[in-house]
């Protein structure tokens, strides 16, 4: 495999972590909270995508604009109900919670679709691109511009409205958020509402570049985007949507030219070599020590 | 003091949850003898959730199939058959612990477990039982170790070793490529015995390559290699759901080989699904069993199977297992065994090697090792239907 | 500060244990206990050493770790090497010692070596390094020789028994429930409560700190061992990522920082998934309701005077912890 076929599959599988990621990095920055069930949002979306595409048989723009709706009901529900009344609580009990509620989709989706994957649609149905003797292919290609796109996007929310300035504001300081007459509950709901959003467009593309879903199959590029919102700095969006796309890279190149079996190993060891050169991620802040 | 006593009190109420269940049936391990000796109980253990559950699950339902079958039928020397099937998410101390809660429901012939790993274990305990134990599923060589102890399937080395000869005899190709799952025991096993056979016959490896279960869906480094090492045969001994990823994504590629796989990948034509069945075209499977076959008894046990199961059409661990239930009930006409026989376990395992089993996974013969013959054949994918090669 | 009331409690738990023990020995004998039940007492005295030793980073560091079972499998397998080679030579009462000594070292080791990034890391960033070393951990062992690679490392002794398993919990109670209450222990204890504070009062926070993981890595090890020898085969999925957060639900379930509800909550958290199997398919399902329930109960007010009322004064420095909870 040449080097910028391997770059370009692994700017890929590096943008569906980096969207990934972003639910992550959002809901650390603002609810201080490891969302552990973020992951198998993923899995909710190529279902619920699956299930109108190929059992109900809608067009593919009421299919993806359903499985986004879907997730987003889903997020909000759990963080309504299994999050909320744990704001207080310490991180660590909000982590159990989140493993339980992962825990809980993966055994309703088990007990709805059976252990078996199914086969994701093809609805994204565009001509592999050639240029010269590189090939891309639809989805790759599809994936990349649409992460691009989604990430500007929220940049510009971030940055420039006031919701996401009322964002930024809960995640610096809540209290002072809220003197200033910010709704933390309803900016909480929103991020999660976002991220679930995101993560749904990811599980789509991931469904559609990998052609199958299964009940756990949100769980490992649940972890991986994990590790990606780490190691870009968790809490910063930036860091999410590079330590995502790096981590896509590394993990490919590591297997073009080291090693299929022990490129896990290899892209852990990376990131760990770079936290200990930067101890807050590649773009995270340092924590001023207060006395 | 009151905290103590609640410490106490809540640590001997966990223990007591520890003696709760044992009162039903008082430690009398062995035999069913609260029933009226009257019933055969089969026990056995497998993944039912996590990421393994779909072999479990198979499992479960080609025994439970083949039980209830006998069972209409009137049973087996007129004692019923009664299956029961504990979850050990391929984890072997939940295994183990399977076994145990079986050998309290009166177990009186065990099968052990699905995955190899857990039927190992389990194989440990059957021994100081002395119980038969055949495993419909479990590959590896050391599930058979002990005397007791039987299997259903091929032995992992055995299938590389005729998969190697298989392509080598059939001229398929002379320059081969592999592809094996590394964190997998049964394709790790596979694998080698596959390399092994390859080199004594001439069979040249071009390229091996790997993937282990933290990383199984992006196959496409694996296939670029594949792809530059000029190969015109792809052994991959996996398992079927990670088959349709590669075969998908290796079509998507137009990766130009012919595609060769054990009996792992069986089902494969239900996992990769409609919309990619097209890229398992001409795919080889070497395989005792495949579920298009028209003979008996396979054609009833697919469509039996089927209406018992939402049309889901059985894979190599249901018919696996189904034929363990089956060679089970050969087991008990042929030596006439009661479960309240003082000498079950030894009059069951001697009858094990007596008898043949026409089953839906070939006709088999047992050896003292534990191991069965039955002959494999190979299927192809053609028109999106197994058929059978010669 | 050992006053002489928790002198109390702390030999009040240890009556406590051995009279389980020797009430659940007579059990065993006498054939009350199911023989379901009996494979699981091994089990449980290996969760109980995980909680404990995962409480002491968790508890008394504040740190979260998501690799304990990665320290567990470096143990298991060295352990298990040990015994293989040495089955021939030795006699097993000397033979299962020295093994769970060279699992637990091993272990150590490899503490030593994941806290040395601990030194300059903090909070999540800490987690996902423990995380990484667990995944490394496993993709290594699969990928070697020695150790069976993934159709795991059979021919170990089955040495392992309640008895044993039994005196590795009570010497795991003993040493890091000392150490908690010992200078050291109180160093640990404040890197926790005020990191500068500690550390303008002169405590080595770097040394500290690298005690307490590769204290609790060496428990982590034996356990392992223990592990390794109840089976007759092992393999390295056995202790992957989930099996971290297994013992991490312990130890956050049984309240952090307090030892003796480590080893409830440990009997109780593998008790309950076996007693739940006649739920057979929805097992799960319920399972993570019941763990969402029990965290939500666990953080409401009502719920906490209830239960403080009950475990604070039993519990480890149960003032401190209700204070810290409070903090947070």
């Amino acid at each position: 495999m040449d080097f910028l076929s391997t770059l370009i599959s692994g700017l890929s599988v590096g943008s569906i972590y980096a969207l990934i990621a972003l639910g992550y990095t959002m809901v650390y920055g603002i609810a201080k909270m490891l969302n552990f069930a973020h992951g198998d949002i993923i899995m909710v979306g190529a279902f619920t995508c699956v299930v109108a595409f190929s059992t109900w048989g809608m067009n593919v723009f009421v299919t993806i604009i359903l499985s986004v709706v879907v997730c987003v009901l889903v997020g909000v529900l759990i963080e309504k109900i299994a999050y909320k009344p744990l704001r207080k609580a310490p991180p660590l009990s909000v982590l159990i919670t989140a493993i339980g509620v992962s825990y809980f989709l993966q055994s309703t989706a088990l007990l709805i679709f059976g252990p078996n994957q199914r086969s994701f649609p093809h609805i994204i149905d565009i001509p592999p691109i050639k240029i010269g003797s590189l090939t891309i292919s639809g989805e790759a290609a599809a994936t990349l511009a649409c992460s691009f796109v989604l990430m500007a996007a929220l940049s510009f929310f971030i940055n420039r409205t006031t919701m996401g300035k009322a964002m930024r504001a809960v995640s610096e300081d809540k209290q002072a958020a809220e003197l200033m007459g910010i709704s933390v509950n309803r900016t909480i709901s929103i991020t999660f509402a976002i991220g679930s959003a995101l993560a749904s467009i990811a599980g789509i593309f991931f469904g559609a570049t990998y052609g199958f879903i299964g009940p756990y199959s949100g769980s490992m590029p649940g972890i991986k985007a994990f590790v990606a919102a780490v190691f870009g700095g968790i809490g910063s969006i930036p860091g999410a949507m590079l330590g995502g796309i790096l981590l896509g890279v590394i993990e490919n190149m590591s297997k073009a030219y080291i090693s299929t079996e022990l490129s896990d190993a290899i892209v852990f060891g990376v990131l760990i070599l770079v936290l200990l050169i930067k101890p807050t991620g590649l773009m995270g802040k340092a924590i001023n020590e207060k006395v | 003091m009151k905290k103590f006593a609640s410490f106490f009190l809540s640590l001997t109420m966990a223990m007591s949850l520890l003696t709760g269940c044992a009162d039903k049936n008082g430690g009398s391990a062995g035999s069913s003898d609260s029933t009226d000796a009257q019933t055969v109980v089969i026990g056995g253990s497998g993944p039912l959730t996590g990421n393994y559950a779909t072999y479990g699950i198979s499992v479960r339902q080609g025994a439970l199939l083949a039980v209830d079958e006998l069972n209409e039928k009137g049973g087996v020397n007129g004692m019923k058959l009664e299956l029961k099937f504990e979850d050990d998410e391929a984890d072997t101390t939940k295994a183990v612990a399977n076994y145990a809660t079986l050998m309290d429901q009166g177990m009186d012939v065990s099968l052990g477990a699905t995955t190899s790993g857990c039927s190992i274990a389990i194989a440990e305990e059957a021994k100081k039982d002395g119980l038969l134990l055949l495993t419909p599923s479990g590959s590896q060589k050391d599930c058979t170790k002990y005397d007791n102890a039987f299997r259903v399937c091929y032995m992992d080395p055995d299938l590389g070793f005729y998969s190697a000869g298989f392509i080598k005899d059939n001229g398929l190709a002379s320059k081969v490529a592999v592809l094996y799952d590394k964190s997998n025991d049964y394709s790790a096993g596979v694998t080698e015995a596959f390399l092994q056979r390859a080199k004594e016959i001439g069979l040249e490896i071009v390229t091996q390559q790997a993937f282990t279960n933290q990383s199984n869906t992006d196959f496409s480094t694996q296939l670029h290699a594949v792809k530059a090492s000029g190969a015109e045969l792809l052994f991959m001994p996996i398992y079927a759901p990670e088959a349709a990823y590669v075969l998908t994504q290796a079509g998507k590629m137009n990766l130009d080989v012919k595609f060769f796989g054990a009996d792992g990948m069986d089902g494969i034509i239900e996992k990769i699904g409609e919309e990619n069945l097209q890229y398992a075209e001409g795919l080889i499977l070497l395989t005792p069993y495949s579920a298009d076959s028209q003979q008996e008894p396979t054609a009833s046990f697919v469509k039996n199977y089927k209406e018992n199961f939402n049309g889901q059409v059985p894979d190599q661990f249901a018919a696996d297992a189904y034929d363990a239930v089956y060679t089970i009930a050969a087991c008990l006409e042929k030596s006439g065994a009661k479960p309240s026989d003082k000498d079950f376990n030894e009059k069951m395992i001697s009858a094990m090697t007596e008898i043949e089993v026409k089953g839906v996974t070939g006709t088999m013969t047992w050896s003292k090792e534990g191991e069965p013959t039955k002959p494999a054949k190979a299927v192809q994918i053609a028109d999106g239907a197994y058929k059978e090669l010669k | 500060m050992k006053t002489k009331k928790q002198l109390l409690n702390r030999y009040m738990t240890y009556i406590v244990l051995i009279g389980v023990f020797a009430l659940v020995t007579i059990g065993v004998e006498t054939g009350i206990v199911s023989r379901h039940m009996r494979s699981l007492l091994v089990p449980i005295c290996i969760n109980i050493i995980m909680a404990v030793s995962l409480n002491l980073v968790i508890g008394f560091l504040g740190e979260l770790s998501l690799g304990h079972a990665g320290f567990m499998s470096v143990g298991a397998y060295a352990g298990c090497l040990f015994s293989i080679h040495f089955e021939a030579v030795l006699p097993t009462f000397i033979r299962f010692p020295l093994a769970m000594a060279a699992g637990g070292l091993t272990a150590s080791f490899f503490g030593l070596i994941v806290g040395i990034p601990v030194l300059r890391l903090k909070g999540d960033y800490l987690a996902i390094v423990t995380l990484a070393f667990g995944e490394i951990i496993r993709s290594v062992i699969i990928n070697l020789d020695f150790t069976g690679g993934a159709s795991g490392l059979k021919g170990t002794p089955q040495d392992s028994s309640f008895a044993w398993a039994f005196s590795i919990v009570l010497i795991t109670y003993f040493v890091i429930t000392n150490l908690a209450d010992s200078k050291h222990g109180r160093a640990i204890h404040s890197l926790k409560e005020n990191l500068i504070a500690a550390q303008s009062c002169g405590v080595d926070i770097n040394l500290y700190k690298l005690m307490a993981f590769v204290i609790s890595a060496f428990f982590a090890g034996a356990a392992g061992v223990l592990t390794g020898h109840n089976f007759s085969i092992l393999t390295a999925g056995a202790f992957d990522y989930n099996r971290s957060i297994e013992i991490l639900v312990m130890v956050v379930l049984g309240g952090i920082g307090n030892i003796n509800g480590s080893i409830l909550s440990a009997c109780v958290l593998t008790v309950l998934p076996e007693s739940l199997k006649f739920l057979s398919d929805y097992r799960m399902l319920i399972y993570s309701v019941v763990l969402i329930i029990i965290t939500i109960l666990g953080s409401s007010q009502r719920w906490k005077d209830i239960r403080s009322s009950l475990l604070s004064r039993i519990s480890f420095k149960g003032k401190g912890k209700v204070k810290a909870n409070a903090n947070e």
